[in-house]
């Protein structure tokens, strides 16, 4: 097995008396596709700063391409990749020279920038865009933009915080396209979400964060056998009469979840536990069967409350 | 050796080749940046650095100066014509006036509204690289308008000695470093522009404008407001152009005061604006 390029060993940081990331351990190796799920606030981008080497770390020891961050922090950046999570191109700047003038920054000659710019933009779907202004870009473009920017200094690891927030299903479908073309070329990926469609899409593995503590880790397949049912019925019978139906049926399943709005059982098969239902009498206005995802993890292992 | 010694010497020999010229030159990249940038409004840099001295030494040289009897600057063989004594206070009023713009509103934009700062600081830069690199893209348009002040300053014959034209656009650098490079501390400090930025204008910069011997020597203002001129870089810069336009007399000792003044306030602004750099983006 290759050596990991990122190593992390009870890693934490604290701002003041505020724990934000409070002992984290994990290895990311080359080529994978790494991920960090979480709430907000759950100390994922303060990780990834850590990791980008722009935030000293209180404790715990990391080390990124073999370096340590707060020594060598100069010849990591050199080679990550970062896509932030709010855009910072240069809007003074047309689309192509904020290629180029990014690229200076890695020392790298501008004739090569002037090369790769050309050819980031044909990977990035913007080649007639190379002389239009950043503000003129749609959403998706600029995001287009701002990981082809990452791209520049041809990076061993692509950094991205929440790359598609804010996009519309098309634009995101492109994105994670390109992304996935990285992946086959043995990019390292590491990347934070909280859309867990995007993480099933993007992830070979991943660890879900909270209150800056890892809660678990797998890969997307492995997580949902561990922390979930096969599959999830969802039984509606209106929002007066769910939580007298869940004492009903208290026993069906694994485990049953009541909500405002239904009641959701996780069970191996669905269909059986739907009969079951119905055998004890009851009549949900609607029920479905589907299959467990990550979401269902997520909102296990971190609470359905909401964290704003 | 074995493959994973091997594959993890290759990305750390990688990483230490990749930061030799980020490391050496970092400061320029970012100098080069700000400097295209500036390109969105150099119309305007030019138009301002070129305009605006031919406003005021026509206003000042021709207009005002016609309704003054008494002479207010004296050189060595005695008074100079009113518009040889205000050149140089208002060529360093113009340096001054760059970093009221350059060293605000860009710092702010850099961090917050463009945030373009955020995207040097995951690359391999430095946050005094990026402090200096726009420091270093602020110093060529100071001294493009410093040039362009002085070249009209001696179309006008406003100056004592045409050597002095050699000495004073550096004068006027120093100056503008002077008062930019302690509000450049200050500027990178804010997480908003809660209008600090149009006070800074209108109660540091216009009353220094007014009160720093400027327009008239400093001892004919009351005494209680010298210690305004006592602070402003602006009439520390100023005298010293004097002395060299036309030779106002001056003790060697107030030479080295009042560079010594400047240079200690740019000195010491430029410290701590990297250590405020620093904190903010690497804390």
């Amino acid at each position: 097995m290759p050596a990991p390029v990122i190593t992390a060993t009870g890693l934490t940081k604290h701002y003041g008396d505020l724990v934000a990331v409070a002992g984290i351990d994990l290895e990311v190796a080359p080529g994978e596709s790494f991920g960090l799920l979480g709430p907000n606030g759950a100390g994922k981008s303060t990780t990834m700063r850590m990791i980008g080497a722009v935030s000293t770390r209180t404790g715990g020891d990391l080390q990124v391409l073999g370096l340590d961050p707060d020594t060598h922090g100069p010849e990591i950046r050199s080679q990550l990749g970062v896509v932030p999570q709010e855009d910072n191109l240069d809007t003074e700047l047309r689309v192509r020279d904020n290629l180029i003038v990014y690229g200076r920054y890695f020392g790298i000659p501008r004739a090569v920038c002037a090369r790769r710019a050309d050819e980031l933009l044909a990977f990035a779907q913007l080649e007639d865009k190379a002389r239009s202004k950043v503000d003129d870009l749609s959403g998706g473009m600029k995001r287009r933009l701002t990981i082809a920017r990452a791209l520049v200094n041809e990076p061993r690891v692509l950094m991205l915080d929440e790359p598609t927030t804010g996009l519309d299903p098309q634009a995101r479908h492109v994105l994670w396209d390109r992304l996935f073309r990285l992946k086959e070329r043995g990019t390292t990926l590491v990347l934070t979400t909280h859309y867990m469609d995007e993480a099933e899409q993007l992830c070979d593995r991943l660890v879900v964060v909270d209150q800056g503590r890892i809660m678990a880790e797998g890969s997307p397949a492995q997580l949902i056998r561990e922390h979930s049912s096969r599959e999830v019925v969802e039984l509606r019978f209106g929002s007066q009469r769910n939580q007298a139906a869940a004492e009903r049926i208290a026993g069906l399943g694994d485990r049953i979840e009541t909500l405002p709005d239904r009641v959701l059982v996780y069970a191996a098969d669905g269909e059986a536990v739907v009969e079951q239902v119905s055998r004890l009498g009851l009549h949900p206005t609607t029920s479905l069967v589907r299959r467990s995802s990550l979401e269902d993890v997520f909102l296990r292992l971190t609470g359905r409350s909401l964290i704003e | 050796m074995s493959v994973e010694q091997t594959t993890r010497d290759d990305a750390t020999l990688a990483a230490l080749a990749g930061a030799v010229r980020p490391r050496r030159f970092g400061a320029l990249y970012v100098a080069e940046h700000q400097l295209r940038a500036m390109r969105a409004y150099g119309w305007t840099i030019v138009i301002g650095g070129l305009g605006q001295p031919l406003l005021y030494l026509l206003g000042l040289g021709l207009g005002l100066a016609s309704f003054l009897d008494a002479p207010v600057g004296f050189g060595p063989d005695g008074p100079v014509p009113y518009v040889t004594f205000v050149a140089p206070a208002l060529l360093v009023t113009a340096t001054i006036s760059v970093t009221t713009e350059e060293f605000t509103y860009t710092v702010m934009s850099g961090f917050k509204w463009r945030r373009v700062f955020w995207g040097m600081n995951a690359s391999p830069l430095a946050p005094g690289q990026v402090a200096t690199g726009l420091v270093l893209a602020v110093a060529v348009r100071m001294a493009f308008v410093a040039v362009a002040y002085t070249a009209l300053i001696a179309a006008f014959g406003a100056v004592g000695h045409l050597w002095s034209v050699a000495v004073l656009p550096l004068l006027g650098l120093l100056g503008g470093m002077a008062f930019g490079l302690p509000l450049l501390a200050y500027s990178a400090g804010l997480r908003d522009d809660a209008g600090q930025f149009a006070a800074v204008q209108r109660f540091v910069f216009t009353p220094m404008f007014l009160f720093s011997g400027t327009f008239y020597p400093l001892a004919t203002l009351p005494t209680w407001l010298h210690w305004i001129g006592w602070v402003s870089p602006l009439w520390h810069a100023s005298e010293l152009g004097r002395a060299v336009s036309y030779a106002q007399p001056m003790s060697g000792a107030t030479v080295a005061v009042h560079l010594g003044v400047l240079v200690a306030l740019a000195a010491g602004g430029w410290v701590l604006a990297r250590r405020v750099f620093v904190g903010r983006m690497h804390g």
